[in-house]
């Protein structure tokens, strides 16, 4: 019987040196699964790399076999003994395969719980193994389903809610106390990857003005540009308090960068309109103190952080009710897979038959009423002989054992032939 | 009319139910069901007092239980009205609690309705009654609105963010539906005190007549005047705006209760028990 395998390792069980060692480039996938779909006892196999995970998930009638073969395989291809990485393997059968895979589409199993872009990659993974033809008719329900469920997570929990990076926990924030970020000023202090890639979110909530202050003023005048924004002198900061709404800073300075009197004066000026600031400096650049003023709000890169642990709290709480649909989901692939064995197809089909030939023949019987007792008897014989003829060939093919015709595709062709499923 | 109210005051409550659920487990349709039922329960409401108006042959205000329904009523519809164009759910958490509340205090203290003095028959003193409902309701929600913004507030400037961040809107909808609320509530009040005057004048022959509730009515005025121009002039918004629309409705409600049980006036006919 063929059963669904899945061998990989994750950031759970691989350091980072050993996922780097193991990682297949998307070139280097087409060429694995051409020798791994070659390998006699995989029938079907499909390959996901990404940099937190690399698994193979399989279909063989000989489990043990097959993982061993992967693990051969996986170290020839990688060039790199057993023994290195077979620590870190994981090998999962069956019900606990399929619940793997759907947990891990479903982000549950990311580093970052619910993190969105794994879903994806596994899509372009799936995507891959259906033109290399590696995946055949149980993959390829195992993936549709999979997709659904994630989907269904996706929609029906809070897992992929709220903000979990320090950009995206600044942004939420902002539309807290702005509403809507559309038309708001920024105020750039200092450079740094953080700090930008907030500004770049802010600019796609359609923030329109964006300034740009640094100590260099050539590196503002840089930036700036890249921002379609305006450099300012750091002597400006100050005067610019009064039309900026957002300020993100992000400085090397050892003091504070903007302190709490000027803010109070620029509050004056600006009729109390709020300003929000995003302090992402160590040591910090905006004095906290800051906060206490009406109006204006101070986050720093702690505060930040606290956001997004107190949100992480909420997708692990998320996280249970995602196992919930995933239970169920695993059922009823367990299922439909249950039906793709031989023999249930094999008994539905001709308790189809029956079906129709039994209601058939009371139809008929009941328009001839003049036959004798013999005669209905010799009609129900001839019903019975037709549908064991009928299901002569089809029964043998199906039980057979020949190595050459992959039996899930002939089984999953007869269901829907005579819409079994149903 | 006693059912009719009983019915009005179970679709409040039931509404009431129906923000709450929705406050904690934030189905968009617990909201609609909530809005609903209260929509329900004011046109209801709105029949009632028609029926009860008919009844007597004027505006049934004439003791506390039944102006007591009139404002009950005048917060739900306000609310209705306020919800379709700001669509701020989360102040369904104050504002159906809140006419439920008060329609609950009319229904227990109401009590056979008075065929009233003829001075009670004009036009002039309906218009000034309704529009001072709707000033009060209005003022109301700006109330609860102030509180909303210092709950969400203090969640965003503690930086535990906790049940209320994601559950209530951002502070500068809740500040300008707040400045909303009380833009509508001064005009109305504005309106209802000239409407007031000029009924005075026709009944008393003076426009004024340092009567409690003129004066205290006077003072609310005098408040909420400070509060607008502070806004627009001195740029008075968010914490600051929010606090006085709350001390506002404070002096409001001693002017509509405490005026009439600790002092003596001409208004006091219409709390009496």
């Amino acid at each position: 019987m063929q059963e669904i395998v899945l061998i990989g390792l994750n950031h759970n069980t691989a350091p980072i040196e050993l996922r780097e060692c193991i990682a297949f480039s998307e070139k280097d996938t087409l060429g694995a699964l051409a020798r791994l779909v070659d390998i006699p006892v995989i029938d079907e196999v499909m390959l996901l790399s990404t940099c937190n995970r690399v698994e193979v998930l399989l279909v063989s009638k000989n489990q043990p076999k097959a993982i061993l073969e992967t693990k051969n395989f996986l170290s020839r291809f990688n060039d790199l003994p057993i023994q290195r990485f077979d620590a870190a393997l994981y090998a999962l059968q069956g019900d606990a395969a399929v619940r793997h895979v759907f947990r891990v589409a479903s982000s549950l199993d990311s580093m970052i719980l619910g993190e969105p872009q794994i879903l994806g990659q596994i899509k372009s993974a799936y995507q891959t193994a259906t033109q290399s033809k590696t995946s055949g008719v149980i993959l390829n329900r195992l993936l549709h389903r999979t997709f659904f469920v994630a989907k269904r997570v996706r929609s029906e929990t809070g897992i992929g809610g709220n903000a979990v990076s320090i950009s995206y926990a600044a942004i939420e924030l902002g539309r807290k106390i702005f509403d809507s970020l559309k038309d708001k000023k920024i105020l750039l202090i200092g450079a740094g990857e953080m700090a930008e890639l907030a500004v770049e979110h802010l600019i796609r909530h359609k923030a329109v003005e964006i300034y740009v202050a640094n100590r260099t003023f050539e590196r503002g005048v840089n930036l700036a540009k890249k921002f379609n924004g305006k450099p300012i002198h750091f002597e400006e900061i100050f005067d610019t308090l009064e039309h900026v709404d957002i300020i993100i800073s992000s400085t090397g300075s050892a003091d504070f960068v903007i302190h709490k009197k000027q803010v109070k004066t620029a509050m004056k000026k600006r009729r109390n309109s709020p300003l929000f600031f995003i302090d992402i400096a160590v040591p910090r650049d905006i004095d906290p103190e800051i906060n206490r003023i009406n109006n204006s709000y101070v986050y720093d890169i702690d505060d930040l952080k606290g956001v997004i642990e107190e949100n992480l709290e909420d997708r692990r709480k998320e996280a249970g009710k995602a196992e919930r649909i995933i239970d169920e989901a695993v059922i009823r692939f367990r299922e439909w897979y249950k039906n793709l064995d031989v023999i249930p197809t094999i008994v539905a089909l001709r308790s189809k038959m029956e079906g129709i030939a039994g209601s058939e023949l009371e139809k008929t019987l009941q328009t001839l009423r003049h036959l004798s007792e013999a005669d209905r008897e010799a009609m129900t014989r001839m019903t019975q002989a037709m549908i064991n003829k009928i299901m002569h060939n089809p029964t043998r093919l199906l039980k057979s054992d020949s190595p050459h015709i992959n039996k899930s595709v002939y089984l999953d062709f007869a269901r829907r032939l005579f819409k079994l499923d149903e | 009319m006693d059912s009719l109210l009983f019915t009005v005051i179970i679709l409040y409550i039931l509404s009431t139910a129906g923000y709450l659920a929705f406050l904690f487990r934030q189905k968009e349709r617990l909201n609609q069901a909530g809005f609903f039922l209260l929509f329900c329960g004011f046109i209801l409401h709105t029949i009632t007092i028609l029926y009860g108006a008919s009844l007597v042959g004027h505006l049934p205000v004439h003791n506390l239980s039944e102006t007591l329904s009139i404002a009950g009523w005048a917060i739900a519809g306000l609310f209705a009205l306020f919800q379709f164009k700001y669509n701020l759910k989360v102040l369904g958490v104050y504002a159906a609690p809140l006419s439920a509340l008060i329609t609950v205090a009319a229904a227990l203290l109401s009590t056979e309705p008075v065929h009233a003095d003829k001075i009670l028959e004009s036009y002039w003193l309906i218009f000034h009654i309704i529009t001072i409902f709707l000033g009060d309701a209005a003022f109301a929600l700006a109330c609860g609105l102030g509180i909303i913004y210092l709950v969400q507030e203090r969640t965003i400037k503690n930086k535990k963010h906790g049940f209320f961040f994601k559950r209530l809107p951002s502070l500068q909808l809740i500040d300008s539906t707040g400045y909303a609320c009380v833009v509508v509530g001064f005009t109305m009040l504005t309106i209802g005190l000239f409407a007031g005057f000029i009924y005075a004048k026709t009944v008393w022959g003076r426009f004024w007549s340092w009567d409690p509730k003129e004066v205290w009515s006077g003072i609310t005025w005098l408040l909420y005047a400070a509060l607008l121009h502070g806004r627009a002039s001195l740029g008075w918004r968010g914490r600051k705006a929010a606090i006085m629309a709350i001390i506002g409705f404070i002096v409001l409600m001693f002017t509509f209760f405490g005026v009439n049980f600790l002092l003596k006036g001409h208004h006091g006919v219409f709390t009496q028990l």
